[in-house]
């Protein structure tokens, strides 16, 4: 059978590509030919992909990895020529991975998180008071799902809030997948810079804030602290955001699910996971490269095969999620993938739950009619980023 | 039951805090699993076994 490339065209919002579908039901893992002619791996079943992520002999290295899609290829290549920036542990290996998230872990744990909720409580309101104020129609992604996440880590790290219209814009330009290679480096260029400058402003200064206790710790030098304050902003804003836009406008669309989670605080928990799992946002990657021969399923992947990952595919697969391409806000959720496998599972997610279980419901109970304040067809998809979502959400009440 | 947890390759992701606070906890430090229970009860054994599975290091295990 000829090797696949990476599916990336939807035909439902909600639902991940049918050409990904199609192959999963055919196999868990196939072969698959990047955009610069590498011959590597698709993933698109729940075990093996759990396998992959979990391997030890698995590098999440840039300069190791082929770039899955046509858009993609110069980017990767410059982001080789410029090596992973100092910091940027994502992208490292144990240990030197481990020397940077073990000082962070503790700064977000679940009972850290917790301690934050009447705080993102306070947020969430401060937003829907806002919008209340202005009125129907309003863009829900400007007024709503980009504000809270935003505000909590910005506070969280100490970055003053009065300068996120640069690094959003910045931001932005990084996931798009449209972007020109060198408008993306300038503008890792400037949120890099940016970042150093307040390392060294919070070094003179010091708060109560994630940077200045990293500074007091000793551990990190300017370079490094800048790239891990780089890593957690770009993480924090992209993330959360699409979830709490393209949420609510899955729940839109389904009303009983809406007033399930809605109504039901019992149920609001679980639905959060299954709202993860059922929109899984990653709509691109992850990838790993084999650092030696590794056998998965049956499967040998050689050293210095690069193995692509389709998360929205895996976590609708029916061998682990019955039913999987059904948003059932009651159904158990726990185990998805969104959030990764192994050692660079998301550093943040007890925050982003705490985000999300406190956002949807305070947004829907405030807001009973809340309704599209366009046809379904005129919502802009973010099918053109790396993290999929609404670029938009028209929405009233 | 008995639960078996390796903080060396803990990542402090917190599933296992999240999925059965009366058994695991994390560190204030590193974030990395406590053991507040070697023996859960009968009743937490189902959760404990779904933190196992959740874990993303395999740094809990049972025996």
């Amino acid at each position: 059978m000829s090797d696949v490339t990476f599916p990336t065209d939807r035909q439902r919002p909600f639902d991940p590509p049918d050409e990904a579908t199609e192959l999963r039901e055919r196999a868990n893992m196939h072969r698959m030919t990047f955009a610069d002619g590498h011959r590597g791996w698709l993933v698109t079943g729940y075990s093996a992909a759990r396998a992959v992520l979990a391997h030890p002999r698995f590098s999440n290295r840039s300069e190791l990895a082929h770039p899955p899609i046509e858009g993609s290829l110069l980017r990767m290549r410059m982001q080789k020529d410029a090596k992973t920036p100092p910091g940027f542990f994502l992208r490292m290996d144990e240990p030197e991975h481990a020397r940077f998230r073990r000082l962070l872990t503790g700064q977000f744990t679940v009972r850290r998180m917790k301690m934050l909720e009447p705080r993102v409580e306070e947020i969430a309101n401060a937003c829907l008071d806002d919008m209340a104020a202005a009125g129907g129609p309003v863009d829900l992604v400007e007024k709503f799902a980009l504000p809270i996440p935003s505000l909590v880590i910005c506070e969280l790290l100490g970055v003053p809030y009065e300068d996120r219209g640069q690094f959003q814009e910045d931001t932005k330009l990084l996931v798009n997948l449209e972007s020109k290679a060198e408008d993306a480096m300038a503008a890792l260029g400037r949120i890099t810079a940016f970042m150093y400058g307040l390392v060294q402003r919070k070094r003179k200064e010091p708060a109560d804030d994630l940077i200045s206790g990293l500074i007091e710790g000793g551990e990190l030098n300017d370079e490094e602290l800048a790239g891990v304050s780089l890593l957690l902003l770009v993480a924090g804003h992209e993330t959360t955001a699409n979830m709490l836009g393209l949420g609510t406008y899955a729940l839109l669309t389904n009303p009983a699910q809406l007033a399930a989670m809605r109504d039901d605080p019992s149920v609001v928990e679980n639905g959060v996971e299954e709202l993860l799992r059922y929109l899984t946002i990653i709509h691109l990657g992850p990838m790993r490269t084999a650092l030696e021969d590794v056998e998965i399923e049956g499967n040998l992947i050689k050293a210095g095969e690069c193995v692509a990952l389709h998360l929205p595919t895996v976590n609708r697969d029916s061998s682990r999620f019955p039913d999987g391409d059904r948003l059932d806000v009651t159904r158990p959720a726990g185990g998805h993938l969104t959030f990764g496998h192994g050692i660079h599972q998301c550093l943040g997610q007890q925050l982003a739950r705490i985000e999300m279980r406190i956002g949807y419901p305070a947004l829907l109970r405030r807001f009973p009619g809340l309704r599209l304040a366009v046809t379904p067809e005129e919502v802009p998809m973010r099918s053109d980023m790396s993290i999929y979502g609404v670029h938009r959400l028209p929405v009233t009440w | 039951m008995e639960i078996k947890a390796d903080t060396t390759v803990c990542i402090g992701a917190g599933m296992c805090a999240l999925t059965v606070p009366e058994v695991f906890d994390q560190s204030e430090d590193e974030g990395t699993v406590v053991l507040l229970q070697k023996v859960p009860p009968a009743e937490l054994e189902d959760g404990v076994r779904r933190a196992v599975t959740l874990c993303p290091s395999g740094a809990i295990s049972v025996v």
